[in-house]
């Protein structure tokens, strides 16, 4: 069992959901990048999502272009992004790790050489924003030969057909991206949210991790009544953002951020499971 | 090279009762007769492939052998597949394709002329040059064909607003235009480096009803442009349609985009055998992201016996790195939804481009284009800054016409090429829109501020 299908299973034993936070690797320094790892996992972070920086983030909104763009200016490639998972696997043999990002580099550096770099690095699976399963065949099988999982997206736009596609083979958890738009956009609309997941629980057998408009605990506490997992991403951006010129500060901050958004998630299961026992 | 004269007996004559739809592209009736009765396409013959006389490419996914595509996050890939299919409908319908012939009749000007450019092929003392007159199209270049096949589709699927990306500003007039015309919303895409470097055409578009939203992301050219359209219909998708200006991005894109530019190589050939009653020996276009070259090459590409170049941007020379020229000099990546050559570093992040024309400044091209290269059945070379400028002056002085300096690329290559031809041969150029829009650049090499 992966890392990641193993922590999924670890949480519904405790029936808890999954806090996911993204970070874009190197942002704003590549010197922050670990310690700000360890310290998401310290405040409750159940997987990371690591960005890999791409000049053209045609999925992003603006929050994370411009963490791209800070990263970039650093010189943060592919193969760095791997060196500082390496690097976190030293001192955390537990968190999964995912790598969230597009193709192109993937393609530079080969599929072959990128599997086995990866498995190699501790990574546990990855989300290629702009690679749809149609397109994919290649790359999903060096993948799989390594035991990495492959997260996608789902959208609010996906057929049922098109959910059951991705069912096929996605493992790990498959991400519900709760707006129609970019990284940072829009606000939520639960109840839809909720009818959603419950549509693609029905199609595949995977965890839910529902994203795109969580900024708060508000909102985290909404999403974590019904999904498997709440992923933020611009939210903590916009943070590192503000702190780019105080790197040393970024791991607090962000730290004690997600831990507001456990405490409100873990409320939210408290409730539901006690409701349950009822 | 071998010549064929109209009405070869030796090759059956193919005469469908109907013009094919899909994957022909649209017929346009001015020159449907002249087009369906010429020779039919060689098999054969020499060539680095096997197999030119069935082209049906793409394929049903969108690919050009390896390139091309549907490379796009999830939200886009339901949206392109009802484009796909409102698409494939228009293509069936008879009264799409009529309603798209009259406006490329009474709105584009259409057929454009075939011109002889006969004291400057004196000049050059070799072949003979014929320009496809794409310049006098409405709103003075190639794209309009694009756009007005585009908008007919969007009314038909019922949107009510349209989007585009621009880097020199002429898609996006041409987006504006069309979308004024049937009373649509338009917002167009824009680096904000090209806007500050085509200003006439960001006063053109406002005065058409566009809103022009200046792109500050990465380079701030088209390429930015692109992500942020691409953005922006991910958001919008339920009222909105992408008008894309190139036979670039995700499939359906490079195939509709070029079908509806084809039309552009379906009348040049036909005028061609009419004025000279043979095919040209050799085809010459601008590349950028492809689309009149795609739109003259395609209804050639089974004629074997005609060569097809595509010139790109070396900008400050290939050397130099300064360039726009990813089939010259760049390698296979995915960017913007397809897989095609790209310009990179050696981490797959998409490098800068330049080009002194900036609708040739972008890191990709269309990946038919791509595929073409590969096969060896079109040639790409690359022309700069400063030969692209010759050839501007060369022909606005011998024959009285101001080329867009993207097609100043292509007059520049024919220009070469037309010295290692007989007077007897004869060189297609698409001359694929006017320079009145690059008098601000060319002024300001003269150290001239218009």
């Amino acid at each position: 069992m992966s890392r990641i299908a193993q922590r999924f299973q670890q949480l519904q034993d405790s029936k808890r959901t999954a806090l996911i936070p993204f970070i874009t690797a190197g942002d704003p320094t590549p010197q922050i990048t670990v310690p700000l790892m360890q310290a998401m996992v310290s405040a409750g972070a159940d997987v990371i999502e690591l960005g890999v920086p791409f000049s053209d983030p045609m999925a992003d909104g603006p929050v994370i272009q411009r963490a791209t763009e800070r990263a970039l200016a650093q010189g943060v490639s592919l193969t760095a992004v791997l060196e500082m998972v390496r690097q976190f696997r030293e001192h955390d043999g537990t968190t999964p790790v995912v790598l969230m990002g597009y193709l192109n580099p993937i393609e530079v550096m080969g599929y072959a050489q990128f599997a086995q770099q990866a498995a190699a690095a501790g990574v546990d699976g990855a989300l290629i924003v702009d690679l749809p399963p149609e397109e994919g065949h290649d790359l999903i099988a060096l993948m799989k030969a390594q035991g990495l999982d492959l997260v996608y997206l789902l959208a609010p736009t996906s057929t049922a057909a098109r959910i059951k596609l991705i069912g096929d083979v996605a493992s790990g958890f498959v991400y519900y991206v709760s707006v129609k738009g970019v990284t940072g956009a829009g606000h939520l609309d639960t109840a839809a949210v909720a009818a959603q997941v419950g549509a693609i629980k029905s199609l595949i057998p995977l965890p839910v991790g529902v994203g795109f408009g969580i900024k708060d605990a508000e909102t985290a506490a909404k999403v974590a009544q019904v999904a498997d997992a709440v992923i933020v991403g611009s939210a903590i951006v916009s943070q590192i953002e503000t702190l780019a010129a105080t790197p040393e500060r970024i791991p607090d901050t962000i730290g004690n951020f997600l831990a507001e958004l456990r405490q409100a998630i873990d409320a939210v299961d408290c409730s539901v499971t006690s409701r349950a026992a009822e | 090279m071998a010549i064929h004269a109209d009405k070869n007996p030796n090759h059956p004559v193919e005469n469908p009762p109907n013009p094919p739809l899909l994957k022909g592209g649209f017929s346009s009736s001015p020159v449907e007769k002249d087009t369906s009765s010429s020779p039919p396409f060689e098999k054969g013959g020499q060539g680095g492939i096997s197999d030119f006389s069935n082209y049906t490419l793409p394929d049903e996914h969108g690919h050009f052998g390896v390139y091309g595509g549907m490379f796009v996050p999830e939200t886009l890939m339901h949206p392109l597949e009802e484009l796909r299919l409102a698409y494939a409908a228009c293509c069936a319908d008879p009264n799409f394709q009529a309603e798209l012939d009259a406006d490329l009749r009474d709105y584009v000007g259409r057929p454009s002329p075939l011109y002889h450019a006969e004291r400057w092929s004196r000049e050059l003392g070799g072949a003979q040059i014929y320009l496809k007159r794409e310049d006098l199209n409405h709103t003075g270049a190639h794209k309009v064909n694009n756009t007005v096949g585009q908008a007919l589709l969007a009314k038909r699927m019922g949107k009510t607003r349209i989007i585009a990306e621009t880097g020199a500003g002429q898609h996006g007039v041409a987006s504006a235009t069309v979308a004024a015309r049937l009373g649509l919303e338009c917002v167009v895409y824009m680096g904000e480096v090209d806007v500050a470097r085509q200003e006439a055409n960001v006063y053109r578009m406002r005065l058409l009803g566009a809103t022009v939203v200046p792109v500050k992301s990465g380079s701030r050219t088209l390429k930015d442009a692109l992500n942020e359209a691409m953005r922006d219909w991910v958001t919008n998708i339920d009222n909105t349609f992408y008008i894309i200006g190139t036979v670039a991005g995700p499939h359906p894109y490079p195939m509709l985009v070029r079908d509806f530019q084809a039309v552009i190589g379906r009348e040049a050939r036909a005028q061609m055998l009419e004025r000279t009653g043979r095919l040209p020996d050799a085809l010459v276009a601008c590349v950028g992201g492809g689309s009149n070259a795609i739109g003259l090459f395609y209804p050639f590409l089974n004629d074997r016996e005609v060569a097809i170049y595509g010139v790109e941007a070396a900008g400050d020379g290939i050397e130099t790195g300064h360039h726009a020229a990813p089939l010259t000099a760049g390698r296979p990546g995915v960017l913007h939804g397809n897989r095609t050559y790209l310009m990179e570093d050696a981490n797959g992040q998409i490098i800068e481009t330049h080009s002194i024309s900036a609708g040739l400044d972008y890191p990709g091209v269309g990946p038919e284009h791509a595929w073409l290269k590969d096969s060896g059945r079109a040639s790409y070379d690359a022309i700069t800054d400063a030969e692209a400028l010759a050839a501007f002056h060369h022909l606005t002085r011998t024959e009285g016409i101001i080329p867009a300096l993207e097609s100043s690329h292509a007059l520049a290559y024919a220009h070469k090429l037309a010295r290692t031809l007989r007077p007897d041969q004869n060189i297609l150029v698409n001359l694929s829109g006017r320079g009145d829009k690059d008098m601000h650049t060319v002024a300001s090499l003269d150290g001239l501020v218009l």
